[in-house]
Parts: structure tokens; sequence; C-alpha cells
């Protein structure tokens, strides 16, 4: 029997195919802290860890405590000759002000605060119930799919990058100080990063399917 | 690491349309053939996205129009007690690097200049060698559509610093940053490259090649 017969014959379920090049394997789970991956474009399919599910909702409630505290505490502050300014990362992001520099002040805002605080909550809202195991929440399917069409534009840790430079700009200009929200933004981009990095999108989207057999 | 190997002959991999069957790239489900969306998370199943390129195209030619005038036009306006200075992109980087801040003028250069620039080509390159056989291996192709993917972001570095900027320094009468036309165009810029790099499909990447083995076989 070749592997064509063998693949259109058994149960669907039993397959994944790589998304990024097409190929089709017959399923076959990890152990936890392994991974399954690509034989032809390496890419990772499944890589399952344990207690996966509770960790990332740790971190998710901690990330959303941080993005709402550290985008209303001062950020950064400077002076030079007696004067001073503060500034919120949400003033940062809304310094686009005139006319159509609104929108870019609309879409910064989005990138580094709006989009990674809806993902974590999204995340919690799909989370929760499947690692309680119970039923999926209403519309969980929906949910994780926006969560994941919006993995690309959370710039949190661009923006962090973004301050580096921009501190380099300013330093010979004024004096620069630190805001509490600067360090609970430091934070924040390191646990979005570990967040990203304990999701396995598979196990996810398996256990939405079947939400009783985990 | 475990290879996701199926049983039977470990070296050939069958695609999923080979096989009669269509995935869904979303969440790596398989349908039969013909499937409109995926039972598993919604999504819409296509065995082949063979129009996106021109969506890819489209997206492309847009992104590139709008990153001539984030170069033309200025990106901050400086005043500062009796002088007002405007600086390009690149005029700003030249400036640092004047200053002797060589390190955040080559970061900025990379991110506005190099990357941008870069993935311009690598997109074009792509979608260009889609379907053309020979030539370079899917595996490098597919190497440079990961590195677009995952790079491409960091364009906005750029936009951020005006942002801080244009925010932080707001000293009356003693310096102020504003924005200049050019953040505008250059944040579409990098927004309309990141969508023509979501709208191609890697799958296309493997199918010429798997063409030329096939011939191989036969021949």
């Amino acid at each position: 029997m070749t592997a064509v017969e063998e693949f259109s014959r058994g149960p669907l379920e039993g397959l994944i195919v790589c998304p990024v090049c097409d190929a089709t394997y017959q399923l076959q789970r990890p152990k936890n802290g392994e991974q399954a991956v690509c034989v032809r474009c390496h890419k990772v399919l499944i890589a399952p860890r344990r207690k996966a599910g509770m960790q990332i909702i740790a971190v998710a409630v901690a990330v959303v405590v941080l993005i709402i505290a550290a985008s209303l505490f001062p950020f950064l502050q400077i002076s030079a000759a007696g004067r001073t300014n503060a500034v919120s990362i949400l003033d940062a992001a809304l310094s686009f002000t005139q006319g159509p520099m609104l929108v870019l002040a609309l879409l910064t805002a989005g990138f580094i605060i709006f989009v990674p605080l809806l993902r974590m909550l999204l995340t919690l809202y799909v989370l929760v119930p499947v690692v309680l195991d119970k039923p999926p929440a209403r519309h969980a399917i929906r949910a994780f799919r926006v969560s994941e069409a919006m993995r690309p534009w959370s710039m949190a840790e661009i923006f962090a990058l973004g301050c580096a430079v921009a501190l380099v700009k300013v330093a010979d200009l004024a004096t620069v100080s630190f805001g509490p929200a600067f360090w609970m933004f430091g934070v924040l981009v390191v646990l979005v990063i570990v967040q990203d990095s304990f999701m396995c999108k598979w196990s996810v989207w398996n256990s939405l399917e079947h939400p009783k057999k985990r | 690491m475990v290879g996701m190997e199926f049983s039977g002959t470990p070296q050939k991999t069958v695609t999923a349309r080979e096989a009669g069957l269509v995935a869904c790239t979303r969440c790596a489900r398989a349908w039969p053939i013909g499937t409109e969306a995926c039972g598993r998370c919604g999504a819409r199943l296509v065995s082949r996205d063979v129009n996106s390129l021109q969506r890819v195209w489209a997206l492309w030619l847009v992104g590139l129009m709008c990153y001539v005038p984030a170069n033309t036009y200025p990106m901050l306006r400086t005043q500062q007690l009796f002088s007002v200075d405007e600086s390009t992109i690149i005029g700003g980087a030249v400036e640092l690097a004047h200053y002797g801040a060589f390190g955040i003028a080559t970061i900025i250069l990379v991110a506005s200049v190099v990357i941008p620039l870069g993935k311009f080509w690598a997109i074009a390159f792509l979608a260009l060698s889609v379907g053309k056989k020979g030539g370079f291996p899917s595996s490098r192709r597919l190497l440079m559509y990961e590195v677009v993917e995952y790079i491409g972001r960091w364009s906005m570095i750029d936009i951020f610093v005006v942002a801080i900027l244009s925010a932080l320094v707001q000293l009356q009468g003693l310096a102020a940053i504003t924005p200049g036309p050019a953040a505008f165009f250059f944040a579409l810029s990098v927004i309309f490259t990141m969508l023509s790099a979501q709208a191609f499909d890697p799958r296309m990447i493997w199918d010429a090649q798997a063409t030329d083995e096939k011939a191989r076989d036969h021949g």
C-alpha cells in the first residue's frame, strides 16, 4: 500500500499537515518537552509542555495587570534648564495628533497596548475552561483565531528597543529619568516572549476539538 | 526532537494535495479535497492559494509607493530655541553618526533602509520564483520567507522612536520635537509590506521542486 492510499483511507483525524510546505504525516504526539518537526521544512508542528496551560494563564494574568499599570503610570521624564516633562506610554502612543497623524496615533496605541492586551484576554478566555477540564467557552474557536491573527501585530518588544534608541537620541539634549512604568514595561516584554514560547497552537486547537480527552 | 514521519517510505514526503486532501494552514488538520472550510477552526481551505500572488503584488506595490515619500519628507522636526531643524530618515542617521553615535545610527539605518529594501527585494524574488523550475533550492527560499516574516515587524522601530521623542521632548520654549509626514508614510509602508508577506502562500515554494523530482524519477 503506498503512502498516498494509506492517507486517504485512514481517518483524517489521525493526520497532520505542515502548514508551511503541505507535507502530510501520520499524527504522532511527542512527549512533553519534545517537539514534532516537519521533516521537509523543519517547521515545529507540535511542542507540548507539561502544565503549559496553567503557566500560560498565570503569565497572561500578569501581563494584563502590567499592561494596564504600565500605560497609566509615568514612563519617562526629561528635564533641561529647569523644565520637565513626564509622559506615560499612552502619551507616547498618542503623540501623533494632527490630521492624518491621528490614524498613526491609533495604530501605534494599538500595536503596543491594545493588541497585546486583547491577545492576553482572548488567551485567558480560551484557555481557562480548557485547563479546568470544562467544555470550551462560547465562540472559543473564533476567539483563538482572532488572537492568533493578531500575533504579528503585537509589537511591545519592538517598542522596547525603540525606547533604547530614543533615549540615546535625547541624552545630549536633556536629562532622562525612568518612571515606574518603564520597569513594568521591561518585565512585560520578557513575559510576552516567554508566553509565545510556551504556547503550542496545535495542542490548543486539538483540545478545543476534543474537550474531554486531553 | 522527534521527526514527524509516516510509516512506509520515510525519505519521500507526500503532500496533502497528492494524497487528495486539503490542509488547514491555521490548525494543520487534513480534510478531503474540495472541503470549503475547516471543521475544526473555521478557516477557509484552499489547496494552493494561486490568487494570493495578485494580492502579494498589489500590497507590495502600495508598500513601495509609500516608501518613497517616507524617505523624501522629513521624519522629525526639532525646534531648539531659535533654530528649526527638519531631518529625513537617512539625514537623521547621518547626523547621529556625526555626533559619534554609530551604534544607534546603524540600528536606524538597518531598521529603516536595509530591512525595508531587502524585504521588497525578497518578496518580489519569492513571488517571481514560484512555479519556476530548478534554480534556487526550496529550503533556501523558505529560509528567506521566514526571515522576511520575522524581521518585517522590526521596521516599526523608527515609528516608535519618533512617537517617544515627540511625546517626551516638549519643553516649552526650550526644545520641541514633532513628527513629520514621513512617519505616516513609513508606517503605512511597513504595514503594507507585512500584509504582502502574509498574503504569500509558502506551500507554493515547494511545488516546483516536487515536479522537478518527479521528472527526475521518471526520466
